[in-house]
């Protein structure tokens, strides 16, 4: 999983149907210090999160197992929103 | 697998189910001379390490839900052992 920064939201008319109720967010993934690494990524959120939020997403397949038994066709997910973390 | 240094915790409240009572550390992969490699990323642990100990670290979902101990965990990394020492020379 990494840490991320949700950015923004996406939203399509037609789209493959086990897409259908699912919320689509734009995420920025972040390093320990909360500074932008990387690209941008598009991710199936599970939890409620919304723009502005801290979040941890996780990358593959398993990004769709909260979904179960509908097979969300994904390969990233926000499957927690971070209260706060701490590093050394 | 890969190895890597516990650098800090993350709390969430608002998480998949399937995170519930488990602990989420963040971790630097580092290179065998322990220098920084790549993204810091979360893994769930399952075997209690703590910040600044070097772990060896699985980023695969399937082999980090075992590890979780819950069949179908959106997850993706996961803690799997404290490493005591390496043996290797580094090359690069």
């Amino acid at each position: 999983m990494q840490l991320a920064k949700v950015v923004g939201d996406v939203v399509t008319t037609r789209k493959d149907e086990n897409l259908a109720s699912v919320t689509l967010l734009v995420l920025q993934p972040i390093g320990a210090d909360g500074t932008p690494v990387g690209r941008t990524l598009v991710a199936v959120d599970a939890v409620g999160a919304g723009v502005g939020e801290t979040v941890f997403f996780v990358r593959g397949k398993e990004a769709s197992y909260p979904f179960h038994p509908v097979e969300v066709p994904a390969d990233a997910g926000i499957v927690g929103i971070v209260d706060h973390w701490s590093t050394d | 697998m890969l190895i890597a240094r516990v650098v800090g915790t993350v709390v969430s409240t608002q998480k998949h189910r399937a995170f519930e009572g488990g602990k989420l550390l963040l971790v630097q992969p580092v290179t065998l001379d322990d220098q920084p490699r790549g993204a810091t990323l979360l893994a769930v642990d399952s075997v209690g390490a703590g910040v600044h100990e070097k772990v060896l670290i699985v980023l695969e979902g399937r082999a980090a839900g075992e590890a979780l101990g819950r069949k179908g965990a959106p997850v993706d990394a996961a803690v799997i052992g404290i490493i005591d020492r390496v043996d290797a020379e580094p090359s690069s």
